[in-house]
């Protein structure tokens, strides 16, 4: 579980978060969402330490990270997998030395052991026999999903994914979001994703964090989202005809 | 670079020092660095010396135009002048372009697309894992640049002097060989250590806090050659100012 209280976080006179608090709850999927510039990615980088906040607490299960020094906070980061927005995979390295590479730099496993980890990752995302290719030779759904293996690759308990859908057709976004799910119910992983795209919230959104203009506007589920009378929210979620439309139906 | 970049540089090179997580991933690094930045610059250095010494020594021919000054002299002046100063500096200058250019857009183009980031999420100390290897090898490879260039500009020298006729072969062998102080030789590796590692670390800094896109990265990397260049020139005058 991860618990966040009252986080805020400036870039000079702009305070992009304004004391937020929440809980991430293992085992479900937890969604933080918001419009351009609503401090998502932020608040993000402030819990894994990409950002330090001016103030408010990140726990890691009772373990307050941001009083963390330097060596206990690359304890808790070995805990932690991250899918990024553009993936971020290391462009120099194959598939499968990407996948092996915190299994090198932490572990004293053999190449072989290594090596089955990675196969294992690579089924998990359904990417089996991928594991020479370079970066540059997939598509982004492939990047996405080697992304995932990647941060699956050491049993993290901690995932946080980036806008895991941005740039990728609504298929392929599905496979991702339902992947995301899975793994965070099958390894009981505390997850948290930022995203603006809706089919994920409908979809995956167990738990909605939703944030305006830096502050905490509203918290729940996927199934209370479509029943708020909050007109910031429901411009948000309801911005297109489609969704429009859908909302009767919810 | 101002203060606060200063001071932002000396803090990454603390980060850099860091204790390794896994030494012999470390060690896999340096051996590729130091392949690239030794043996891929060889060939440019080779050229480069060679041609210098050879221009080095018609220059030297053509001011030294009397019948009082001995030939031999223009051995020796084109050695002390390639051992203490054109080789270690030019090999630092071209060094600076070629090598420095690559850190800072290999480093900034990981930083931009967030591969750097990745690195931290997993507990990697980014700065040593990227940094550390690159500044070995610099600090090895410089000094071993600048011996081969040494020995090229000086062998650069007796081509040039010989096929145009300046300066007889015995001539220039005796200039090379009288008068050697081994002491010029120290100097030379001296600055060679030092403009190995301004022309490994001033780059990587450039990249590592280079902030945008891909012209970030482009103006990071032109940034990068132009201080690394500055700084060589003066550390070469302040090197050589303490040494001699």
């Amino acid at each position: 579980m991860i618990e966040i209280k009252d986080v805020e976080k400036s870039f000079g006179s702009n305070t992009v978060l304004k004391g937020i608090s929440a809980k991430f709850e293992a085992g479900v999927t937890n969604l933080i969402i918001g419009g351009s510039g609503s401090g998502k990615t932020t608040l993000l980088k402030c819990m894994v330490g990409l950002q330090t906040p001016e103030k408010g607490s990140v726990q890691y299960d009772g373990r307050e990270f941001t009083e963390m020094d330097f060596e206990q906070r690359i304890e808790v980061r070995k805990e932690i997998g991250m899918l990024f927005q553009g993936s971020a995979l290391f462009d120099s390295m194959t598939v499968e030395e990407n996948i092996m590479f915190p299994l090198n730099m932490f572990t004293d496993q053999t190449f072989k052991e290594k090596q089955e980890r990675a196969n294992f990752c690579l089924e998990r995302v359904n990417l089996e026999g991928k594991n020479k290719l370079f970066p540059a030779e997939l598509s982004g759904g492939m990047k996405k999903r080697v992304g995932i293996a990647r941060a699956i690759a050491m049993n993290p308990k901690y995932l946080f994914c980036d806008e895991p859908n941005s740039g990728l057709d609504p298929k392929t976004s599905i496979v991702i979001d339902e992947l995301i799910k899975e793994i965070t119910e099958e390894y009981q992983m505390t997850t948290i994703v930022v995203t603006h795209d809706m089919n994920s919230v409908m979809g995956i959104g167990d738990y909605i964090l939703f944030l305006h203009q830096g502050k905490k506007f509203w918290e729940g589920s996927n199934k209370e989202i479509a029943h708020t009378d909050i007109e910031e929210l429901n411009d948000f979620v309801f911005a297109s005809r489609f969704m429009k439309a859908a909302k009767k139906n919810f | 670079m101002n203060f606060t970049n200063f001071g932002k540089y000396l803090l990454l090179l603390k980060a850099v020092f860091r204790k390794p997580e896994k030494f012999n991933i470390y060690m896999k690094a340096i051996f590729q660095q130091m392949d690239f930045v030794g043996v891929g610059s060889l060939g440019l250095i080779a050229i480069i010396s060679t041609f210098i010494g050879a221009v080095m020594t018609l220059q030297i021919a053509f001011q030294l135009v009397s019948d009082f000054i001995p030939k031999t002299i223009i051995g020796s002046v084109n050695r002390d002048s390639s051992i203490l100063e054109l080789s270690p500096t030019i090999t630092a200058i071209v060094l600076a372009g070629k090598i420095g250019s690559a850190i800072s857009s290999e480093i900034g183009t990981m930083r931009v697309s967030e591969q750097i980031d990745a690195l931290e999420i997993m507990g990697i100390n980014s700065p040593g894992y990227l940094i550390l290897p690159k500044l070995i090898a610099g600090i090895t490879m410089v000094p071993v640049l600048v011996i081969c260039s040494m020995f090229l500009s000086i062998g650069g020298g007796f081509l040039g002097g010989t096929l145009s006729g300046a300066v007889s072969p015995s001539e220039y062998i005796q200039g090379i060989t009288t008068d050697f102080n081994p002491y010029t030789i120290v100097v030379a590796l001296v600055k060679a250590f030092v403009f190995g590692f301004i022309i490994t670390t001033v780059p990587a800094y450039e990249g590592f806090y280079v902030k945008g896109g891909a012209l970030e990265v482009a103006q990071a990397s032109t940034r990068a050659v132009v201080i690394s260049c500055i700084s060589i020139l003066a550390c070469d005058y302040i090197v050589t100012q303490l040494l001699l």
